[in-house]
């Protein structure tokens, strides 16, 4: 007989475990078993990103400010994908799942961490292959610094995910935040920095535009991708200040949101 | 052993909080068979599910020193959309147990055939107690929590479900909840009644029984 608390490691074996089954049943209720089953988690993004792409290209042209449309395009859209998708799984995600939480390993947390590593997989799996077919073809030149692309790329799924735990809280407090994220998401992602660079704003709206967080994670993947033909504006201590206190904020709500959880 | 100590459990309302536990201690140890008796909404599944760990408490402690299985209950804890396979799948994945030998079990105690690769929406109530049954059973508990079992289903079925929960699981600790007393009697060796929100403990189930037809 073991009494008293369960030892980190074991925790961290069941929490590994937990996900990974919601995980996968994730999957199968989104996708299901038909045609192309679980390839959708990225076709779909893919396919919003080249709609996207081909808009652009139709209505600007193949080149914006100098930049190639496609690769402004693939950047953007996918970033946004990356960190808009995230808080819109996860709200009113608890509900669904209530009846899992009949098992006693299944937390709030669990069901939202699977549904942000979903999303970040979808999204990323997305990206990486519109960036490497658009290659293949020469549509699209190769990163000048990857490294600083992944970075840029990874700060942005942090702020995707601090939003994700803040927003899906939040929606188990009320039905209000799922109408009122609706319409925000879709505000936000004019102003994103996904159409735009910050360097071609007036200085007064540069000042605004970078109190959104997932501007500088934008400007940082752009300045990877087209090195010393963008001017970035972004400032890291900034965005990694910005995530780490949505991140508590959302880890402090969704606290309260376990607690007040009643499964079926 | 389990042991619950002062358990309190509130519940808000919109017309303020209503305590259904207030002040609930007692201990079950390995093997001892327990069954709870009380009224629709005295509070005794509440109590499993706080045993369970599915709910918190609102104060109190609740200690697991062995293994404790979720509320067992017919027609619960499924995805509707997903096959009874890929539910056991899922419960197998949770628990951290292999699947490919659970399968073959599944598949004769709950009698689906070939429904056992349909969605379970497709079910009937009494395929889908079957299912229940069947998981349930997948992993194995030191204390398993029972609420209202065998409300469903034929005679048949009953029997099989009490060979594998009362006989092959004999050693077992059990906390049982259902409004047929010979269940109670007849697999519990003490019982208790949720009355008011108190808890009453009594060392026999006739016991048990003369308090709740005299108070309840």
């Amino acid at each position: 007989m073991t009494a008293g608390p369960t030892p980190l490691h074991r925790s961290l074996a069941i929490q590994a475990r937990v996900i990974l089954a919601l995980l996968m049943r994730e999957v199968l209720t989104r996708f299901g078993r038909h045609n192309i089953g679980f390839l959708w988690l990225f076709v779909e993004p893919m396919l919003f990103t080249l709609a996207i792409t081909a808009f652009w290209t139709v209505a600007r042209g193949s080149v914006l400010s100098g930049l190639p449309i496609v690769a402004f395009a693939v950047t953007g859209y996918s970033s946004v994908l990356l960190w808009r998708n995230m808080p819109s799984r996860c709200c009113n995600a608890i509900e669904p799942n209530l009846s899992l939480m009949y098992h006693r390993h299944v937390k709030v947390i669990d069901i939202f961490s699977a549904r942000i590593l979903l999303e970040a997989i979808g999204a990323t799996t997305s990206f990486v292959t519109l960036m490497l077919a658009f290659g293949a073809i020469g549509w699209m030149r190769a990163p000048e610094d990857i490294l600083k692309v992944i970075l840029g790329w990874t700060m942005l799924a942090w702020f995707g995910a601090a939003l994700a735990l803040f927003i899906g809280a939040l929606s188990a407090r009320s039905d209000l935040v799922e109408k009122i994220w609706g319409p925000i998401s879709y505000l936000l992602f004019p102003l994103s920095g996904a159409v735009f660079m910050v360097e071609w704003l007036p200085p007064k709206a540069q000042e605004l535009i970078l109190l959104l967080p997932m501007v500088h994670g934008v400007e940082l993947l752009r300045e990877g991708y087209f090195g010393s033909m963008v001017h970035a504006r972004y400032d890291l201590s900034y965005m990694t200040f910005s995530c780490l206190s949505l991140t508590l904020i959302g880890f402090a709500l969704e606290r309260i949101a376990s607690r007040e959880v009643i499964p079926e | 052993m389990i042991e619950l100590d002062g358990v309190v459990k509130r519940y808000s309302t919109r017309h303020g909080s209503n305590t259904v536990l207030d002040g609930v201690s007692f201990r079950v140890n390995p093997g001892e068979k327990m069954g709870i008796l009380g009224r629709n909404g005295a509070g005794k599944s509440t109590l499993i599910r706080l045993i369970s760990g599915v709910e918190r408490p609102s104060s109190g402690s609740i200690t697991r020193g062995m293994s404790v299985s979720w509320p067992l209950a017919f027609g619960g804890a499924f995805q509707g959309s997903l096959t009874g396979l890929d539910n056991l799948r899922f419960i197998c994945r949770i628990y951290g147990v292999g699947i490919q030998d659970k399968i073959p079990y599944v598949q004769e105690f709950s009698e689906l055939g070939r429904y056992l690769r349909e969605p379970v929406k497709t079910y009937s109530s009494g395929m889908r107690a079957r299912l229940a049954f069947a998981l349930s059973m997948v992993i194995e508990f030191d204390c398993f929590l029972i609420d209202e079992i065998i409300a469903v289903g034929d005679k048949r079925f009953h029997d099989k479900c009490r060979y594998e929960l009362f006989e092959k699981r004999h050693d077992r600790a059990m906390i049982l909840v259902s409004h047929q007393a010979h269940n109670i009697r007849e697999h519990c060796s003490k019982a208790c009644v949720l009355h008011n929100g108190a808890f009453h403990e009594f060392p026999d189930v006739e016991s048990a029984y003369l308090f709740y037809n005299e108070n309840c």
